[in-house]
């Protein structure tokens, strides 16, 4: 694990409470769940239920407008990641078929299904953030962080 | 067509979020989920941040006859927490403690310079094709019994 600088509480809150914006205004107008997972299933798919393709296909666009908008004109992200295809491709493939088949992500469950209090989306939260905190405890202790 | 604006538009604002909060950075989300080694908090205010103005919509739209722009909420009504849903995170969990990408972050990500996103979504897409084979394999297996 690489050390990084830690973020100003305040700017974290800040943008959790744009994602909680465009969670509200997206089941405000459209009464529809801004869980990610699901819209890029949706958008490229996979899902054939749900909310309409184009709509999915919109809001899938909308998040790296967003990133590069923000990271332009706002503050650009110091990104640090993996640069080893294996674990890449080993991530992505058990994030989308755990996320299929637990029904929603970070955003679905874990935004959207928490703030409803909805107790599958706990149930699954607590699942994806207890296995998360496992799986990053154990490639600590296999690493020798 | 405002829907489809709708869905853009918050999923820019969801992208903005990301990107403010450092959420498109792995490393700041494996530093949350090191909770054996410096632990970084960030990820948490940003729940905290998401779930204020996604609760109060919430909260809000159990008055409304119907969205904004639609006659109905599409708002799951499952109760059930089942193995499927348990599994499903921890699969999930697991993809996200590896690289410290959920699919939000991933999508946003590749707009912002990096490689690695592409890699990540690409295996994601995966993934979920796979999970939605052996759903389809398992229905119709049902189906035959």
């Amino acid at each position: 694990m690489t050390d990084i600088a830690p973020l100003d509480p305040l700017v974290a809150l800040a943008g959790g409470l744009l994602i909680g914006l465009a969670a509200a205004l997206l089941l405000v107008f459209s009464g529809r769940i801004a869980g990610i997972s699901g819209m890029v299933a949706r958008a490229v798919g996979i899902a054939d239920t749900g909310i309409p393709r184009a709509q999915a296909l919109a809001f899938v666009a909308g998040l790296p407008l967003g990133a590069v908008l923000v990271s332009t004109w706002v503050r650009t992200p110091d990104i640090g990641v993996t640069t080893s295809i294996p674990l890449l491709i080993v991530a992505g493939l058990l994030v989308g078929f755990g996320t299929r088949m637990g029904n929603g992500c970070t955003s679905g469950h874990g935004v959207c299904g928490v703030s409803r209090l909805s107790p599958r989306s706990i149930a699954a939260t607590a699942s994806f953030m207890l296995v998360g905190f496992l799986v990053v405890g154990t490639v600590r202790v296999m690493v020798g962080g | 067509m405002r829907q489809i604006v709708i869905a853009l538009l918050t999923g820019l604002v969801f992208g903005a979020g990301l990107a403010l909060s450092d959420m498109v950075n792995p490393a700041r989300v494996l530093a949350f989920l090191d909770i054996f080694g410096a632990w970084d908090p960030a990820l948490a205010f940003v729940m905290i941040g998401a779930i204020i103005p996604s609760s109060i919509a919430y909260w809000f739209t159990r008055r409304m006859q119907r969205p904004v722009f639609d006659t109905q909420f599409f708002i799951p009504e499952n109760q059930t927490i089942d193995r499927q849903l348990l599994i499903g995170g921890a699969i999930f969990g697991a993809g996200w403690g590896l690289a410290g990408y959920c699919p939000g972050p991933a999508i946003a990500g590749m707009a912002l310079g990096d490689w690695q996103p592409f890699v990540l979504v690409a295996a994601m897409l995966a993934g979920m094709w796979m999970q939605r084979q052996f759903t389809d394999f398992n229905q119709r297996r049902i189906m035959a019994a």
